[in-house]
């Protein structure tokens, strides 16, 4: 055989996975859209569920899944901002910089059941916090933290050391560098980060099990401490914790469709908002 | 020496030169200067959380983990078979049957991921057009943020009875089904770790290949991947990571069944994919939520995480230990 024949080969086999790859997304997709089209309407996002969740829409689950998600960045995103402007403006290379760097990559690595559990241990029983919203708006914030971190940096490393040179030729300090120049320039890149952090916690379903998160609720969470619900949770009880499962089987599929569709568009948000700052950049 | 000791001097009077003009011209008063010191130790601060958390986590699983490790003793939890927390005629805390599960699933997943996803990464850096790049890259990024709730969910409903029938099973909901789904789970990260890593072999190395005559596919498999080797490999281990501490696709399609998934066959013990498991992380998602806190049965779920967090720690770092090799070896050369 001829290696141009091998390659031919190799080449198409390769492409066969990468094509593979590009199946099984269309496939998932193809499979939520083609049964949840059909439950998407005005009122299946506005209603609470009714008749033990057999019929009616997923409003408080939305409203449940936005409370948790905002609140976590809004914990998250000061501290992992506050934590990428000492890696890349202040810390020297070193083993200080280098432990840090490993426990943020070991946060990353964590499995988001234990943060689960952690959660529970330290602010639901031992801080007397209790299980609700606060509760696992937190747990989700150390979750996504390094996420936000990694975001974070890469948003400041982008920014020209021009900047920070002509600072502090005029004479500012390195803080007033750092808030008057370089921040501004960063924070296109940090909100990226931010959206993509919040696409992920929006998504998340393992530590709210532990940590707050509702079978059903009839109120939406009216302070820190409430329970609530949310779509993730909410989709994983109609799969399989419901009596009649075949009858909810509609309405779980329906929330699949809000779920990945709030999580995509979120991210394309997030992208666009990239790009569309990064040409506004090399105009600069 | 003679020189060097020379060039250090030289560059000493340069900055010092530097600095003396930098304060003149800048004339910092003290508070500016102290606030500028303050605001340094604050950031500090927020920049070591991360080695905090890392910490506070590992101290509250063995703190609330110290009653059951100290009751059962680690040797039975990592050795034992009967998981009955709740019996009132002696309790097991046998660990085992979901050590095994974990295992299970996840080399199952990456049984499938490895060949999948190293393929998928050596198609996207070293193959294909931009144009198909262009459609890939998407695609990779959209899976690495499917919610898992929904990737068990399809395993649930559609991919379970395939396997189903597909095998003459009375229920799909088993290890095999749960490797097949975790696999997707995996994928993404072995993707895009691998591909980072093709993509940093110096250009040099491609055109030495083909200036020696090496067609593509052979610069590739001779050239190319064996320098990426250490982060192809840290891929690997950031995606075993990755499904080994997934919960909630396992927890929808695995089965959760208590018991040992293993069978006879020809007097060996072998895992039995068609059975239903229950892996580390889907028993804490069943039992952590209605379990007594301060309990043994509480405490005994730390134990369990704190034996995912050792895994998870492990993977990493070995990872961790692979990506840094894999750049000190191509910026030696």
């Amino acid at each position: 055989m001829s290696k141009h024949t091998t390659e031919k080969i190799w080449f198409t086999i390769s492409g066969a996975f990468a094509f593979m790859t590009i199946a099984a997304l269309l496939f998932l997709l193809f499979s939520i859209v083609r049964e949840g089209a059909h439950m998407l309407s005005w009122s299946f996002i506005t209603e609470p569920p009714r008749r033990n969740m057999t019929e009616g829409g997923i409003w408080p689950a939305l409203v449940g899944t936005f409370y948790v998600a905002s609140l976590t960045i809004l914990i998250s995103v000061p501290v992992g901002i506050g934590a990428a402007i000492y890696l890349n403006e202040y810390a020297k290379q070193g083993p200080i910089v280098r432990i840090i760097r490993m426990s943020i990559r070991n946060l990353a690595g964590v499995p988001s059941i234990v943060y689960g559990l952690f959660g529970l241990a330290i602010f639901a029983s031992t801080l007397r916090i209790g299980v609700g919203l606060i509760t696992a708006a937190i747990t989700l914030a150390i979750m996504v933290l390094p996420w936000v971190i990694t975001a974070s940096e890469e948003a400041l490393k982008a920014v020209p050391r021009s900047f920070r040179e002509g600072g502090l030729a005029l004479g500012a300090t390195k803080w007033q560098t750092i808030r008057q120049l370089v921040l501004p320039t960063a924070i296109p890149g940090m909100a990226t980060g931010s959206i993509l952090g919040l696409a992920r916690a929006a998504g998340e379903t393992a530590p709210i099990i532990l940590t707050g998160a509702a079978y059903f609720s009839r109120n939406l969470p009216s302070s820190l401490t409430d329970s609530f619900m949310a779509l993730p949770y909410h989709l994983y009880i109609l799969a399989t914790q419901h009596a009649q499962a075949s009858v909810v089987r509609p309405i779980a599929y329906g929330t699949a469709l809000v779920l990945i569709l709030m999580v995509i568009l979120l991210n394309m948000f997030a992208i666009l908002l990239r790009n569309y700052y990064r040409r506004k950049n090399e105009v600069l | 020496m003679e020189l060097d000791a020379q060039n250090r001097s030289e560059s000493e009077k340069i900055s010092g030169l530097k600095q003396v003009t930098k304060e003149k011209l800048t004339q910092k008063s003290f508070k500016a200067n102290l606030l500028d010191f303050l605001i340094e130790k604050a950031f500090f601060v927020f920049g070591s959380i991360a080695v905090f958390v890392l910490l506070l986590i590992l101290y509250f699983l063995i703190r609330e983990g110290s009653d059951a490790l100290r009751e059962v003793g680690i040797v039975e939890f990592l050795t034992g078979t009967r998981w009955y927390p709740s019996s009132p005629q002696g309790a097991g805390y046998g660990a085992l049957p979901f050590i095994i599960s974990s295992f299970m699933v996840t080399t199952g997943a990456l049984i499938i991921a490895i060949p999948w996803g190293i393929f998928t990464a050596i198609f996207i850096a070293e193959i294909a057009p931009k144009r198909v790049r262009e459609i890939l890259k998407p695609v990779v990024e959209v899976l690495a943020i499917f919610p898992s709730v929904i990737l068990g969910f399809i395993a649930l409903v559609i991919l379970s009875p395939i396997v189903a029938n597909l095998f003459g099973l009375s229920n799909g909901l088993n290890a095999f089904t749960a490797s097949v789904i975790l696999s997707v789970m995996a994928l993404p990260t072995i993707i895009s770790i691998a591909e980072d890593s093709i993509k940093s072999v110096p250009k040099d190395y491609r055109e030495a290949a083909y200036a020696l005559g090496a067609t593509r596919w052979e610069t590739i498999k001779t050239i190319t991947v064996p320098a990426a080797k250490s982060g192809i490999m840290a891929g690997i281990m950031l995606g075993f990571g990755r499904a080994v501490g997934e919960t909630m696709t396992v927890l929808m399609a695995a089965g959760n069944a208590l018991n040992m998934p293993v069978r006879e066959f020809f007097g060996v013990t072998l895992p039995n994919y068609f059975s239903s498991v229950r892996t580390l992380t889907a028993n804490i998602a069943i039992e952590g939520s209605d379990v007594p806190w301060g309990s043994l049965h509480y405490s005994a779920l730390f134990v369990i995480a704190l034996i995912l967090f050792v895994i998870t720690f492990v993977v990493n770092l070995t990872a961790d230990i692979l990506i840094s090799r894999q750049r000190r070896k191509l910026n030696n050369e």
